[in-house]
């Protein structure tokens, strides 16, 4: 049960919803840049949310599939062969090349009975700095060969057999994309950062005001911000070191040079650097979907706010999956 | 005991602040109370960092109160249950460290900086004894203090692209040991031949917040024996 390797695309992952509980080992969660999507790519081929996929950047792969596959092709929408959101049956032998993304940045491609993968520290997630996790600890390369779960063909057949409104080797519905941002500068809301008050009242505003641009330097670390630069209100006696603390996802940290990085799914558990925001957690994946040279712009909210913009993605989320389920005759 | 702040760190964590300066005692503190909380096991609690002058606590999505008042309430129940004393945090190790001039990249600067002679400079290193005040930058990157004043070097101008992996190093009055092969602005005196972190191991991580650390100098065939047995 195999999967080649003809074209690696510019960075396909294996990724599952990481590995919590060893922040304070310094090692953070990691995972799929966008879990949302990569929850409904799973759902669509019938697998448990925590089945991990292929994480793909970008400019995608192209695969050769050794045998009958169930697959599905969730987030950033790509030029190709795959159609998007909805569960496909991919026949022994076939060759599938997932283009380059048009909308969004990044999509998860998930396989009916999940890849052969051993878990390192709990969970799938390839973690590119320390080089484990996922396939080698790394990127996929050409002539990689990836192992499906022994029963996978037979799991796919059954499963899109069962599955409703077929047409072809597809289906004639699809999920809804949930976290595919539609117009720029896309609105990103942020809660104060701890550091907030140590930024001039200028620096402040201008936070706010600005429309950022992803900087190219950007990575599942972290993105970069270009826009204004930020300064720090300066203390009576000249210094600006802020002692080094616990980061989260989310957090928009300011090095001295002044150019924001918005902490992503492989960034560090502390730094040193002040952090004027926190992005809430709703919109995390919503800029995980923007590539280099996308814009952004950030709007302050409350934590009651932050909760509502997270229980209503939630629960957007839930619908779909109950839609899918139904498809499924479950 | 009782935080300066309890601050959102993004909607699911919060960051219980003691203090803004670095106070080995506030430190302590920080450490004491990070592991009553990760002891508590909190099912909505998914981790648990000590930070130089605070504890983050991080939570699970689905979280019903904001962060911070969620964080408050834990923290003031292992308050009252009583915090675990300091000498029950962390292990005593004893860490392997090569300072031969192969492996001690920046030990002649650091002489000409402290105006001490090499030897000096790795005495008083390895005789001093160490604490994990915070585990972060990369992982089982460890934070250690206790290093004596004498040996105090800011850190580089320029930093280096790829600090060697295990390489030992000093700034202000901290030393670490760097567990990758990553770019790093401290000056290198030394390196060990132990992995810092693997995590194909059971406990990943060497170090761990609130391990006390001695330096054992050894000679260059017993860090290639060592190394080869890591």
């Amino acid at each position: 049960m195999t999967i080649r390797v003809l074209r690696p695309g510019l960075l396909t992952t294996v990724q599952d919803h990481g590995r919590h509980g060893l922040q304070h080992l310094g090692l953070c969660p990691g995972g799929a840049m966008d879990p949302v999507a990569l929850t409904l790519a799973n759902a669509l081929v019938g697998n448990p949310a925590e089945t991990a996929a292929l994480e793909i950047t970008v400019i995608g792969p192209e695969l050769h599939f050794e045998h009958d596959a169930l697959v599905a092709v969730c987030g950033a929408e790509f030029q190709g062969d795959l159609p998007r959101n909805r569960p496909m049956f991919v026949p022994a032998g076939s060759r599938y090349r997932v283009g380059r993304a048009v909308r969004g940045a990044r999509a998860y491609l998930a396989v009916a009975g999940g890849l052969a993968i051993e878990p390192v520290l709990g969970s799938r997630s390839t973690y590119l700095p320390g080089g484990f996790g996922g396939f080698e600890g790394r990127a996929l390369r050409h002539g990689d060969v990836l192992h499906l779960n022994a029963d996978s063909a037979e799991v796919s057949r059954a499963r899109f057999a069962s599955l409703k409104g077929r047409t072809g080797q597809t289906v004639r519905w699809w999920a809804p994309p949930l976290t595919l941002p539609d117009r720029e500068p896309v609105l990103l809301h942020v809660i104060e950062g701890q550091h907030w008050e140590a930024f001039e009242p200028a620096s402040q505003r201008a936070f706010l005001d600005a429309v950022w641009r992803i900087s190219p330097d950007s990575n599942r670390m972290g993105f970069r911000l270009q826009g204004p630069a930020l300064a720090r209100v300066t203390e009576g006696d000249g210094s600006d070191e802020i002692l080094s603390g616990p980061t989260a996802l989310g957090s928009v940290q300011v090095p001295s040079g002044g150019v924001p990085i918005a902490l992503m799914a492989d960034h560090q558990t502390t730094g040193g650097y002040p952090r004027i925001a926190e992005i809430v957690s709703a919109d995390v994946p919503r800029l995980a979907q923007l590539a280099p040279g996308a814009s952004v712009h950030f709007a302050r909210c409350s934590l009651e706010t932050a909760a509502e913009l997270r229980r209503d993605l939630q629960e957007r989320l839930e619908t779909a999956l109950r839609g899918i389920a139904w498809s499924y005759g479950t | 005991m009782k935080p300066e702040r309890i601050v959102p760190l993004g909607d699911l964590a919060a960051y219980v602040e003691f203090s803004r300066t670095l106070d080995l005692e506030v430190n302590e503190t920080a450490r004491r109370l990070a592991a009553a909380v990760r002891a508590a096991a909190d099912p909505r609690v998914r981790d648990v960092v000590a930070g130089l002058g605070g504890v983050a606590i991080h939570f699970v999505p689905a979280i019903a109160e904001p962060a911070p008042a969620l964080a408050e309430a834990i923290v003031a129940q292992c308050v009252r249950q009583g915090l675990p004393p300091a000498k029950k945090i962390g292990r005593d190790l004893e860490i392997p460290v090569c300072y031969d001039p192969e492996y001690a990249l920046d030990l002649e600067e650091v002489a000409e900086r402290t105006r001490l002679s090499p030897e000096r400079v790795v005495e008083k290193h390895q005789k001093g004894s160490y604490l994990v005040l915070m585990i972060g930058f990369a992982p089982g990157h460890a934070y250690m203090g206790g290093l004596d004043p004498a040996l105090a070097v800011p850190r580089r101008a320029t930093p280096r692209a790829l600090v060697p992996a295990g390489s030992v190093a000093i700034a202000n009055d901290q030393t670490v040991v760097y567990p990758y092969a990553i770019s790093g602005g401290w000056s290198v005196i030394g390196r060990t031949p132990l992995k810092v972190f693997d995590a194909r191991r059971g406990e990943p991580s060497l170090f761990g917040t609130g391990d006390r650390v001695r330096f054992r100098a050894i000679g260059k065939e017993e860090f290639l024996r060592i190394a080869a047995e890591a």
